[in-house]
């Protein structure tokens, strides 16, 4: 969309007005996630710059939200049960997805649109309705309030993810390939696993990537199935917007805003990889 | 290939954290629900600290439920899976709880400790023991702060609940509570109904349409609050010039945060908070939560609260032994409800008659504030 | 099974070629299925069976029948039109039901499933609570002054006219009161002004929604069209820009807006600063509907804008080139060349954000107060503060339906195998 040399002035202001115009939608877009960092460094308690602040005077700024983030037992509580939740909800969704994205891969599936819709529909329904309808279902079976029951339902809502990315990998999978290890005596599952497995690890790990953000994000279907032994960061930081407790929340928002950063940073990375094996396989 | 290296390690690290969490073994944990913010700090500080150095085996957990706790209670029965083991109340809810057989009645003279002379609980707790489910703890009461530097000037402080329907005199926005209790009452107080006829005017058609005429004048310049920890976070954002809150909340932005706000006693709403024990404990949960409830609401440990927050111990015997705050070395007396000077216009909250009318004022209420 | 396997067993002979082939057919289903079935069953029984089993509460109704038997069965022979109390007879079966509820502590379930529909059981009830144990069913009688001396609704035509009504076993009383009807008079008719709120709720969630889906095209539009148009290199670091707000936390997005729209937040802050505004009079921006469409179109905006882009990406350049070249003017080649190829993008990207934005909770929850209030946000009041868990399977199961057609509709139009992320 370069600006070619003969182009009118009408062109001329066109041009610019339109890349004006982007760069306006692109700060609305990031301005959001920018604010907070700043603001998290606040050395009042306010949700604003401080007159202190503006004038980068260094007494406006401080670590002490920080601080608090690292010293206070609920938030650290919190930390601790996002952390062991999401890496058990992903794996669970991750292997029993992957599987499942291989199997309807394969050339003749029945029912395959039927079943794709169901799979995918976890990502579909409104959070208020599967969370109501999971917390009946849970104290019945006796997984309401627990880890377990958590774990579930956050694998659950993570498995749409995975079956998308990794169908989207398996599309060009070479399933020669698999062929020409069986005929050298490879079984299915050490073709599985030497064969199939690296070549669609990148959509897993994408997939897996999206399963943790999903259940390290969610906060509606664990206020429902899990209970205060469970409270997870997203939980204390909505218990913490809804009273305005204090501007602690924007330092967990930064430090969240890391983590995407680096989830991102991985994706792209994952992404080129693929690109440029995809340049080699002989599709 | 190291992306399979990596894979490897994430799969050891999920075990691994998998593996602690299991490891967390739930068998001496019990889940106390209570209002959070000041208030469970001062419960934190006052019970839950001192009971737990002397049980080791113990834990406690926390949970910030108390304003949604019947409705909570009333799905966790239905699904036939009580996850609570203690519960904060206000009066008129253990009333409602108690009936529905979703509170356990309990035998205040076997549970409680006596007072340290001897008065039986239940004689010294007297008429605060409002249902056979009820456990009393403070008096408290609902009231409004107000910005002293967002007052108008040439104006005198606002000193009573009505400044906050008076928005000629004191322009700028409110927070209210999200719910009808206290809200109503002030309505009419303040449209002129006299005090012994608040409840009487509720009941009928016209003083419900009545109440809601007066919250109109204000509803579009009102926050609408459902943690009471807002207000108090509102007035020091400055986001509000009034707005009201359970008084202790406010007694902690004004002494312990030195916020510019001052209090208006005048139309208090006063009203008791308690425990309820939920109905169906298993033994050994229920066994846990007596030994807590015993030593959490004996004569020291109800005076030993009012250090952290001003609301009034339940039990009489307590009532001498309230002094000065924990850290800040204030006489608390003055900043408690009951005192004399803040007495003047308090209003009781009829705890009695919201346990009868409050499902059918909320689903009103609700359906007034969406519109 | 594998092509040598085939080929091997074909050679083998005996069987023809045909029906080995349908075996294989078979057996590679079979195996596909296979895979499958673990995640399939997992998904049936975690997610769909507790939806379902929860949606059916919205017509179940039996705890009236359970609880007051012989008072339903009484009410059998009072005509619901009637003018008259019912005879003496339902008030003695009300009485004789009610000294077995009251210990049972099933009473007051009754009443709190009554008052849902005619406000007023529970506290009749309530006050019936102290009294029914001691009546002596034998000698108290007349019962039907007794129950009037409690509460004046017990004699009430409208209460026994509700309670006939929602006294059957299913109920279609949930779904009536999702869409703000009512038939406490034993018909069908519209709810008082003062208490229907549900028809609006469930307008404002498609009108916002669907602005919100508007604005999202609107800005993502010339997003897309700006990455797919410039050089690869520079178009990946800008599509940073748009993934990384899809990367980050909901609850973190929301908070921001918090702090940037709340009258002492950052926006007022800046706009009184330039003098825009007047430091007593700043812009009311959160609590409102402003602040929710605000918030949620940037958060929904990434999901507009990798569509539109991945769609857009494979236009051929060549061909708004050529229509230039056959004299069409930019505008022209655009409109007539360009855009038409995008509209699989805009259906997919817009289909995609107005599905996500009717069922959310968290944004209007936080950031829209009363006025911005959402469908779930009230389904989640029934459940958190009414525990009316009938009506939030009856407005549960209409936004669902309304979902699920959107959701056909996005198969239709983009294919469920076609979607992707990021």
């Amino acid at each position: 969309m370069a600006l070619p040399t003969y182009a009118s002035p009408l062109q001329r202001i066109w041009y610019y007005t339109f890349r004006v115009i982007c760069g306006i939608i692109f700060f609305y877009l990031m301005f959001p996630i920018l604010v907070i960092i700043p603001l998290s460094f606040n050395a009042q308690d306010f949700f604003t710059f401080t007159p202190e602040m503006l004038a980068l005077d260094p007494a406006g700024f401080s670590l002490k939200h920080y601080e608090d983030f690292f010293t206070n037992s609920d938030w650290q509580q919190a930390t601790r049960n996002s952390l062991t939740i999401a890496p058990m909800a992903t794996l669970i969704s991750v292997s029993l997805g992957t599987l499942a994205a291989i199997g309807l891969s394969q050339s003749h599936v029945p029912f395959k649109r039927a079943i794709m819709a169901i799979l995918i529909s976890p990502m579909i329904v409104p959070l208020i309705i599967s969370a109501a309808g999971m917390y009946f279902f849970f104290s019945a079976i006796g997984l309401q309030g627990t880890y377990w029951g958590v774990v579930l339902a956050h694998a659950i809502l993570g498995i749409p993810f995975v079956i998308i990315t990794v169908t989207a990998t398996m599309v060009g999978f070479d399933r020669s390939l698999t062929r020409a290890a069986a005929s050298m005596g490879a079984g299915p599952v050490k073709t599985f696993f030497k064969v199939q497995l690296p070549l669609i690890l990148p959509g897993v790990i994408s997939g897996s990537l999206f399963a943790f953000i999903t259940s390290f994000d969610e906060v509606v279907v664990v206020i429902f199935v899990g209970s205060a032994a469970q409270q997870t960061l997203p939980w204390q930081m909505f218990i913490g917007l809804r009273e305005q407790i204090s501007p602690t929340i924007l330092a967990v928002a930064t430090l969240m805003v890391g983590l995407s950063i680096l989830l991102l940073a991985t994706l792209e990375m994952l992404r080129r990889r693929n690109e440029k094996m995809r340049g080699m396989s002989p599709a | 290939m190291k992306l399979k290296t990596a894979m490897m390690g994430a799969a050891g690290i999920v075990a691994l954290t998998a593996g602690g969490a299991v490891a967390q073994d739930m068998a001496n944990e019990m889940t106390i629900v209570s209002w959070g913010g000041a208030y469970q700090a001062s419960q934190d500080n006052a019970y839950f600290q001192p009971y737990l150095s002397d049980h080791s085996d113990v834990t406690i957990i926390t949970d910030e439920s108390s304003a949604d706790a019947v409705a909570r209670l009333r799905a966790m029965t239905e699904a036939n899976n009580v996850t609570w083991d203690l519960v904060d109340v206000e009066a008129a809810d253990s009333l409602r709880l108690c009936d529905e057989g979703l509170a356990m009645p309990i035998d205040h003279d076997a549970v409680l400790a006596a007072a340290p002379d001897g008065t039986s609980a239940t004689e010294d707790f007297g008429p605060m023991i409002v249902s056979e489910c009820f456990i009393p703890q403070i008096v408290f009461s609902t009231t409004f702060g107000y910005r002293t530097d967002m007052v108008p000037e040439g104006v005198d402080a606002p000193t009573d609940a009505c400044a906050v329907f008076d928005l000629e005199t004191y322009p700028g926005r409110r927070a209210l509570n999200r719910r009808p209790v206290g809200n109503m009452e002030w309505a009419l107080l303040c449209d002129g109904v006299p005090y012994e006829e608040v409840y009487e005017t509720l009941e009928t058609e016209e003083g419900l349409e009545r109440a809601f005429a007066m919250l109109d004048t204000i509803k579009d310049q009102t926050i609408w609050w459902s943690a009471a920890a807002e207000t108090p976070q509102l007035l020091a954002d400055g986001e509000i010039f009034m707005g009201s809150t359970y008084n202790g909340r406010l007694f902690s932005a004004i002494a312990e945060q030195d916020q510019p706000i001052g209090m208006a006693w005048g139309y208090q709403m006063l009203d008791i908070d308690g425990w309820i024990v939920p109905a169906g404990l298993p033994e050994d949960r229920l066994a846990r939560v007596m030994a807590f409830l015993n030593f959490a609401t004996d004569t020291q440990r109800l005076a030993d609260q009012a250090k952290y927050i001003s609301y009034g111990p339940a039990r009489a015997s307590s009532a001498p032994m309230v002094g000065t705050h924990e850290t800040l070395g204030i006489e608390m007396a003055p900043h408690m409800p009951t005192d004399p000077a803040n007495m003047t216009g308090a209003f009781v909250t009829n705890y009695l008659w919201w346990a009868d009318y409050r499902d059918e004022i909320d689903a009103r209420f609700q359906a007034w504030l969406a519109q | 099974m594998t092509t040598t396997d085939l080929e091997a067993d074909a050679v083998r002979g005996g069987e023809p070629l045909k029906r080995s082939l349908a075996r294989a057919l078979r057996r590679q289903k079979m195996r596909a299925l296979l895979l499958i079935a673990p995640l399939l069953i997992f998904i049936f029984v975690g997610f769909l069976m507790p939806i379902v089993s929860m949606l059916t509460r919205s017509v179940e109704n039996n705890i009236v029948q359970d609880t007051l038997p012989q008072t339903v069965a009484a009410l059998q022979d009072w005509d619901i039109d009637s003018e008259d109390l019912p005879p003496e007879a339902v008030f003695r079966a009300m009485a004789a039901d009610l000294q077995i509820a009251i210990p049972d502590r099933t009473a007051l379930q009754v009443a709190r499933r009554m008052n849902f529909e005619a406000a007023g059981w529970t506290t009749m009830m309530r006050r019936a609570l102290r009294a029914v144990p001691d009546w002596d069913l034998e000698t108290d009688g007349p019962f039907r002054e007794r129950f009037l001396d409690l509460h004046r609704d017990w004699g009430s035509l409208e209460t026994w006219r509700a309670l006939k009504a929602y006294s059957s076993e299913y109920t279609t009383g949930y779904y009536l009161a999702a869409v703000d009807r009512t038939m406490v008079s034993g018909h069908v008719e519209p709810l008082p002004d003062n208490q229907s709120l549900h028809l609006m709720l469930f307008w404002r969630t498609a009108w916002m929604s669907g602005l919100i889906c508007f604005l999202a095209l609107l800005l993502g539009y010339p997003v897309a069209f700006l990455l797919a148009n410039i050089k690869e290199r520079h178009a990946n670091l800008l599509l940073i820009l748009v993934l990384l707000p899809f990367w980050t936390s909901l609850l973190v997005r929301t908070s921001s807006w918090k702090v940037l729209l709340q009258d002492q937040g950052v926006v007022n802050q800046f706009l009184v600063w330039i003098g825009l505004v007047a430091d007593d009079n700043r812009l009311t921006m959160i609590n409102n509907k402003f602040g929710v469409i605000v918030a949620m179109t940037q958060i929904l905006l990434p999901f507009m804008i990798l569509p539109l882009y991945s769609v857009m990406k494979t236009i051929p350049p060549s061909y708004v080139r050529a229509a230039k070249s056959l004299g069409a003017t930019d505008w022209t080649a655009f409109w007539r060349v360009y855009f038409p190829q995008s509209v699989p993008g805009i259906g997919a990207g817009a289909i995609l954000v107005f599905i996500m934005a009717v069922g959310y909770y968290i944004t209007p929850e936080l950031v829209g107060g009363p006025s911005g209030m959402f469908i779930s946000n009230r389904i989640a009041h029934q459940w958190y503060v009414s525990g009316n868990w009938g009506l939030v399977g009856a407005l549960g199961t209409i936004l669902l339906l309304a979902v699920l057609v959107l959701y056909w509709v996005y198969d239709k139009v983009v294919g469920i195998d076609n979607v992707k992320l990021g």
